[in-house]
């Protein structure tokens, strides 16, 4: 069964001048990572600074945008059933979204999924992914 | 542990629902029944404690609401977890002769105010760095929470009735507390037909909202000694905040792990000494997680401790939140660090209800957690010993 129910409106994300290059790219359709060119690693969510040896030599890279799911919840109490989740990023890095387009009920942990960029009311669009 | 000094005086207030009460008054009203207790007065307080449920700039406004005059101040914000924090910072002031006795408190009326607490994502603001990347994404308190229950039932196997042994216990205890929120005994079976709110967790699974405060009165030991009170002791303390690691994220352990390290280390006991643990319950997830964490069994094994009454005092394998906890009993101002504390100086003092008291209880732990224990959150352990 396809979630043809109601759609939640999704908050805009407000960049911060050092995640405007993500937003911009974002609304072409690109999904970034920061990868850190010091110790070669990528983190999430986007920093100037790599999170793990504090260097500032970070550089945007175009991602895969494939993943798996790590965990899920399906929020029923809610105008508009939606599901959080935490999905690794075949990159590393466990990132937090949503997830949509599909069977809330036939979701489990392991399922692979693809990003599908979701249109915010004016903003950005934010990065979900769908199971494939 | 160097740093010595006992909790001399504690208070919950009686109140569940406080439409009447301002804010501010409910701190002086526990400030007031802690002090009674401990037999000490207004102006033997010397050093305050609070976060930020107290309302103003730090403690500013409640200072000057209380009248107080003070020679040392601490503002720690960690979610629930911030008043066992607070703890164990007036444990070191007055270690350091920075103050004599500390005063901490707690209020706030979020039922009385109709705040939907668990079920809608707060938005903290723009300037938060991980407002942009969560905000969009609705992640509330329990869907995070959530997430962290999936993920353990998926590594470990543990079940919906298992979590559900959790509430039953808080509602064996919660049955002798007159004022508790919820006072009715509850089954398994019970907690399972409760409505699904965010999968895997249930109506039941979730604490309550309260409104209502509490306060405690830490002293250096002359001034302990020379009160009517049994003595209880801070022997260990620990601290974290764990979070998402840039994106290296595992769900199944909570920074309970780190904090309960610490504090055991500084008590010099082991899990096995404990005879009464007060274990946060925003969720009944939240108990079963940090009891692995804090050794009381192994990682992935809290599903069968918890199980068929692990945690009631008297049946099971630990007393836990004789209360009735955060899930039945009381989680004033959405943050029920307090109450832990306050139910571990009770089974301390042997001033539980004689239904729910560990006998001659002399070494317990309290555990606090908060914020989202999915993104990121603070933990705090004390460890407390009667003498």
């Amino acid at each position: 069964m396809m979630m043809t129910i109601k759609e939640r409106t999704i908050p805009v994300p407000v960049p911060s001048p050092e995640t405007a290059a993500f937003w911009d790219a974002a609304k072409e359709g690109k999904f970034l990572l920061k990868w850190c060119t010091e110790c070669e690693k990528p983190h999430w969510y986007p920093r100037t600074l790599c999170p793990f040896c504090f260097s500032s030599k970070t550089e945007w890279r175009e991602a895969s945008g494939r993943g798996t799911i790590y965990s899920y919840s399906v929020m029923r109490r809610a105008p508009e059933v939606f599901a959080v989740a935490y999905v690794t990023l075949e990159e590393g890095p466990t990132m937090l979204t949503n997830l949509k387009d599909c069977d809330f009920d036939a979701l489990a942990i392991g399922q692979k999924v693809q990003l599908s960029f979701t249109a915010t009311e004016g903003g950005a669009p934010v990065p979900m992914f769908v199971p494939v | 542990m160097s740093a010595k000094a006992y909790i001399v005086g504690a208070y919950e207030h009686p109140l569940r629902k406080a439409p009447n009460h301002s804010v501010a008054q409910l701190h002086a009203e526990v400030a007031k029944g802690a002090l009674e207790d401990a037999g000490l007065t207004k102006d033997d307080i010397d050093g305050y404690f609070c976060s930020s449920d107290a309302p103003g700039l730090g403690p500013t406004s409640i200072l000057d609401y209380m009248n107080l005059k003070v020679r040392h101040v601490d503002t720690t914000d960690i979610g629930g977890a911030s008043y066992l924090t607070l703890v164990n910072h007036a444990v070191r002031a007055i270690a350091e002769g920075k103050c004599n006795v500390a005063l901490i408190t707690l209020a706030g009326r979020p039922r009385s105010e109709g705040q939907a607490t668990g079920t809608s994502a707060k938005m903290r603001g723009e300037a938060v760095p991980d407002t942009q990347w969560e905000y969009p994404f609705g992640v509330a308190n329990i869907n995070g929470y959530a997430m962290c229950a999936m993920r353990h039932m998926y590594e470990f196997g543990t079940t919906p009735e298992q979590l559900a042994w959790i509430k039953v216990a808080a509602s064996h205890h919660a049955q002798h507390n007159p004022n508790a929120m919820l006072r009715d005994l509850v089954t398994v079976e019970d907690v399972l037909a409760s409505p699904m709110v965010a999968d895997p967790l249930r109506r039941l699974d979730c604490c309550v909202i309260s409104d209502g405060g509490g306060a405690l009165i830490v002293a250096k030991p002359e001034i302990a000694r020379s009160l009517k009170r049994p003595l209880v002791k801070v022997i260990g303390a620990g601290e974290t905040v764990k979070h998402q690691s840039g994106g290296v994220i595992d769900l199944t352990y909570s920074g309970a792990a780190w904090a309960g390290a610490q504090a055991f280390a500084e008590a010099g006991v082991k899990p096995s000494d404990i005879q009464y643990a007060s274990i946060y319950d925003s969720f009944t997830i939240t108990v079963l997680i940090q009891l692995e964490d804090l050794g009381f069994c192994a990682k992935g094994e809290g599903g069968k401790f918890v199980a068929d009454g692990g945690l009631i005092s008297g049946v099971g394998k630990l007393a836990v939140n004789t209360d009735g906890g955060g899930l039945c009993n009381n989680h004033p101002a959405n943050r029920g660090g307090m109450t832990k504390v306050i139910e571990a100086v009770r089974q301390l003092r042997g001033e539980a209800h004689p239904a729910v008291q560990v006998p001659n209880c002399t070494l317990a732990l309290a555990q606090g957690t908060g914020g989202l224990l999915a993104t990121r959150h603070g933990s705090a352990t004390l460890i407390m010993e009667r003498e």
